[in-house]
């Protein structure tokens, strides 16, 4: 009886602590995030892409309809070349955009699409060809100081 | 005079330490191949689990959820002030996962089942048990040592996966209907910048290996103690002593390799 009840003890023990440990995947560390697995895959290539990370969300309109899975730098054209995976039903048309914003001041950044009006659509593997690149604030504000010592004189 | 003693005295505390480390590390492999032995038994490794694990949940528990509430907190008025509230959940959820979760979950480990186990053991070297025990050729290392080294491996871990969510939760509550920071931006923030293999795991894996060298020096601190009554005082001392800084120490070997 007594090794019994040890044996179920330690049994609701290791359950414990899967679950806790399927809860954190799930909840915490957003595996289930990765349903943009059967997605298409874009690329855009940015002069410059910020703080802009892998997992970083793309949207449109402002929703979620991809994420960034690789961010790398084209030797050829020194160009840093974004990889997205996009939702399936999402089909953007070949003079799409794609900017890189920030969530409000301090916020994350993210790759803003904006889709354009022609009637083919850009095919798995396709480069968004107009990008914008990310702000930079520390360039934004050296201008603004430029310009104002400049026009003062 | 003290200064001309102490350099000898360093001598010869080198020269005790350097063996005694050899022997520690022959002491480990001996009880982790002992598995294999016919004396080890699944019904010992199983009470010895409910005996750290099960026995230690509501300590881990408590410990977490008060951590998770101070984190939040914390977090909390050192972000406000730049606005920047809606990182707390990733803060929360990061301290927890790769330092904090692991860490105390050692360090309480070592405190509640370390103290324990060196106790246990000692005792039995100091009233000849594990000597009768090889008398009547059974191996102590199997049937004493392994099932409590490999409980100490197998326990860790899911205590600490228990902990890192039970401090998450503490975080939330405090964070969320407390001080008012907005849920969806809490969890939205924390998963989007925890990832399940970098920070998840990588703080488990730390967890396993705590465990392992908490109960390590715990056994062997018990294995090595004088066989008095005085021994078994000053071994579950040291025991607690060693396995706290050794994890601490070893925390920082690891952060270093690991989140790199």
């Amino acid at each position: 009886m007594e090794k019994r009840a040890i044996d179920w003890w330690v049994g609701i023990f290791v359950l414990l602590g899967i679950a806790a440990l399927v809860v954190l995947a799930l909840r915490v560390g957003n595996l289930s995030g990765f349903a943009y697995n059967d997605g298409y895959v874009l690329h855009a290539d940015f002069t410059n892409v910020g703080s802009l990370k892998v997992r970083s969300p793309v949207r449109l309109g402002g929703v979620t309809i991809g994420e960034v899975t690789h961010i790398g730098m084209d030797p050829k054209t020194f160009m840093a070349n974004v990889t997205m995976r996009i939702e399936p039903k999402v089909k953007l048309p070949t003079d799409t955009g794609a900017s890189i914003y920030t969530e409000g001041l301090l916020g994350e950044q993210y790759v803003a699409v904006q889709p354009g009006g022609m009637p083919q659509d850009l095919k798995p593997g396709g480069t968004i060809t107009m990008t914008q690149s990310a702000v930079n604030i520390d360039q934004l504000i050296g201008q603004m100081v430029f310009d104002k010592a400049s026009g003062s004189k | 005079m003290a200064f001309l003693d102490f350099v000898p005295n360093l001598g010869r505390q080198v020269l005790l330490t350097i063996p005694n480390l050899g022997a520690a590390a022959r002491f480990l492999l001996r009880s982790l191949v002992a598995v294999i032995n016919r004396h080890f038994s699944i019904q010992q490794l199983l009470k010895q689990v409910y005996g750290f694990g099960v026995r230690s949940l509501l300590l881990m528990i408590v410990a977490a959820f008060f951590t998770g509430m101070v984190l939040g907190f914390q977090g909390y008025y050192a972000l406000v002030r730049f606005g920047a509230t809606s990182a707390l959940g990733t803060l929360v959820a990061l301290s927890l996962l790769r330092e904090l979760g692991p860490v105390l979950t050692a360090l309480l480990f070592a405190g509640r089942a370390g103290s324990a186990l060196t106790a246990e053991i000692s005792s039995m070297k100091a009233t000849e048990q594990l000597n009768a025990m090889e008398m009547m050729a059974v191996n102590p290392f199997a049937w004493v040592v392994a099932p409590r080294l490999w409980a100490g491996i197998i326990v860790v871990p899911i205590l600490c996966a228990i902990f890192d969510l039970v401090g998450i939760f503490g975080g939330y509550l405090i964070s969320v209907p407390v001080l008012g920071v907005d849920g969806g931006t809490f969890w939205a923030q924390m998963q989007s910048n925890v990832t399940f293999s970098g920070d998840i795991l990588t703080g488990l894996f730390k967890a396993l290996c705590f465990g392992l060298v908490v109960t390590w020096i715990a056994a062997w601190q018990g294995y090595a103690a004088q066989p008095t009554a005085e021994g078994v005082g000053n071994a579950t001392t040291r025991s607690v002593v060693t396995a706290s800084l050794a994890v601490l120490g070893l925390d920082f070997i690891l952060t270093a390799f690991l989140f790199t």
